[in-house]
């Protein structure tokens, strides 16, 4: 464990897409405990330009968007990493049940894995949302994060069913050790790079999905996040008002927050899969 | 029964089972849920909290095009007959409008822009990303950063980026629609210049958003590629290097087909929000004003419609994935 991570340190992707979210967070995190004020309070007029007092001006409501943007990633951040929570975690135990236990229960649950991957998960995610009524940040990560779960699925499936049959799972089978205490030591080390990076994935994704949802306006409600700034700044049509400030600055968040997911991905995906360095 | 023809079968009887789950899925959904739409709408109604006369009757044709008042298995019964006969109900925001005609005047706009937008993106994605992977030096340093950035911003992120710097600040296309508005669809020079400079940024904004995904998987793929045995052994035969990239290059591609057919649902989900941000007629667009009216049928409609279009095109990859890919001919030989 303490070897991979000091390699994980060498490598340059990982460590810049680490920095960049490390760095996004503590702002995010330390910001509004020095500028304490509502970020939904009115305090000027609409779609001022950024100025001194204004970083990145105001929206349609007159609010202070540098603050809004503020709060907009902090949820946009959590409501991915709960998604991706879940996501790993419900992808992690259909995986390990239908390739470990194998049989009728592994073609039960591939069956079950393949069809909800063609289904988009978009769609469900639509239907979900449009029938509850008071949707928190949390009820729609938890959307997000049980309707992201067959891509995880598929693949620790793949490779439980392939460790399965190795040696040092036979031996502890003989031994006589139980099923969740070969799954945990003999099965989950060798898959545990993997979950972590799945995990990244997962998380970045939920990002996308809750921009995506909050765009459409069905996002969660009583917050901010950055895809209810862009439905805010699309619904009263800043972009036609050239309030570029409105919009681009939570576009651009949204893209670098993933941006430095998908570079930790990459980082770790080259260690542990040292097939494709290039 | 041959090879393929087995294979079909196979293949078509588990979309026929998606098919199935995605229709109950997309009537259960939004009825399993308290305070669902349905119940809402029904609970209205009988609590006459309804207050015009319009909404009354919305809502009347509404319960009765669907059944509400009946029991459940009765209403998916209702619900499978009218979809057989192609009646997905009357929209409230349009009211009277089939929600059928709505979508039946949205599809081609749609179609038209995504097809072409997500194939020309898969095929530049992945020659650039095998190019990249070939190359290496410099040009893969390049490519594979920026494609990864690409691909990190969202579908409709870089649509109202090109939006605010093409349309508005340049004015180089128009800023929404899907022709000039005071035109008539008819079949003139005119009105398909004016169809196709509306198309331009969304066109645009989805190919560039597809090509960094794809770009990065093939080169991933390539690289794996090129590192494999038969690679140096053919080099070492002497076989010339146009002839094994060509190889390369064939094995590396069957892994993206499976994965367009995987990652086409999440495309076409991108794409209609790109829709949304420029106003374009299609079905992404009617999504959003129907989710902002509580317009219930219209939303369960586009929801269908898309799930069926998106079984549909895995169903075709599918398909054609077993004509290309030889090995899957000879497991099924072995299977018999």
């Amino acid at each position: 464990m303490k070897n991979s991570f000091n390699i994980l340190i060498k490598s340059p992707k990982f460590m810049l897409g680490a920095g960049i979210f490390i760095v996004m967070l503590a702002l995010v995190l330390i910001f509004p405990m020095i500028n304490r004020k509502d970020p939904l309070e009115m305090i000027a007029l609409a779609f001022q330009p950024p100025s001194s007092q204004l970083w990145l001006g105001s929206d349609n409501f007159g609010r202070d968007l540098f603050l809004e943007l503020m709060y907009g990633i902090q949820t946009s951040i959590r409501v991915g990493l709960i998604a991706g929570v879940f996501a790993t975690a419900i992808g992690l135990i259909i995986g390990l049940a239908s390739g470990y236990i194998g049989g009728i229960v592994d073609n039960l649950l591939t069956s079950i894995t393949n069809i909800f991957i063609v289904i988009p998960s978009f769609i469900i995610l639509i239907l979900i949302s449009v029938s509850i009524n008071s949707r928190s940040s949390l009820v729609t990560a938890i959307i997000i994060g049980i309707t992201s779960w067959p891509w995880t699925a598929r693949a620790v499936r793949a490779q439980t069913s392939s460790l399965r049959n190795r040696d040092h799972v036979h031996i502890a089978k003989i031994s006589g050790h139980s099923t969740p205490r070969i799954i945990v030591f003999e099965i989950l080390p060798y898959i545990a790079s993997y979950v972590v990076m799945a995990f990244v994935l997962q998380t970045a994704s939920g990002i996308l999905s809750e921009a995506s949802i909050s765009m459409l306006g069905l996002g969660p409600y009583n917050t901010i996040s950055l895809g209810i700034i862009m439905n805010w700044a699309l619904v009263f049509e800043a972009p036609v008002a050239g309030a570029w400030w409105a919009f681009i600055p939570a576009a651009l968040s949204i893209a670098l927050i993933t941006f430095s997911l998908y570079m930790m991905n990459t980082g770790m995906d080259e260690i542990f899969n040292p097939k494709i360095r290039s | 029964m041959n090879a393929y023809a087995k294979y079909f079968v196979k293949k078509l009887f588990w979309y026929l089972v998606t098919l199935v789950i995605a229709v109950s899925l997309n009537f259960f959904l939004p009825r399993m849920i308290e305070g669902n739409p349905v119940a809402m709408i029904v609970s209205q109604m009988t609590k006459g909290m309804t207050d015009s006369d319009t909404i009354k009757r919305v809502y009347e044709t509404f319960i009765q095009e669907f059944g509400v008042d009946k029991p459940l298995w009765q209403q998916f019964l209702i619900y499978v007959q009218n979809l057989f006969t192609g009646n997905l109900g009357t929209s409230f925001g349009l009211y009277p409008k089939k929600v059928t005609d709505i979508l039946a005047s949205a599809v081609p706009w749609t179609i038209g822009l995504q097809l072409p937008a997500i194939l020309v993106g898969w095929i530049l994605g992945n020659v650039l990303g095998a190019v990249a992977a070939y190359k290496k030096g410099v040009f893969d340093k390049v490519i594979f950063p920026v494609a990864l950035f690409v691909n990190s911003i969202p579908f409709f992120t870089l649509a109202i980026i090109m939006l605010y710097v093409f349309a508005l600040t340049l004015g180089w296309f128009p800023l929404s629609g899907g022709y000039d508005f005071q035109m008539i669809p008819q079949l003139s020079f005119e009105f398909i210049g004016s169809v196709i400079r509306h198309h331009t940024l969304p066109f645009l904004s989805i190919v560039l958003v597809t090509i960094g995904g794809q770009a990065i998987g093939m080169r991933e793929m390539s690289i794996y590629e090129l590192n494999a045995d038969y690679v140096l052994y053919s080099k070492l035969l002497g076989i010339r290097d146009s002839r094994i990239s060509r190889y390369v290059f064939r094995n590396a591609m069957l892994p993206q087909i499976t994965g367009l057919a995987l990652s086409i649902g999440t495309m076409v989900g991108g794409s209609l929000i790109c829709e949304i941000v420029f106003s374009y007629p299609g079905i992404g667009t009617w999504l959003f004003t129907a989710i902002r009216q509580l317009d219930y049928p219209l939303i369960s409609g586009c929801t269908l419609l898309i799930a069926l279009s998106v079984l549909l095109a895995n169903f075709t990859i599918d398909i054609i994935y077993g004509f290309i890919d030889p090995r899957i001919k000879a497991s099924q030989m072995e299977d018999q």
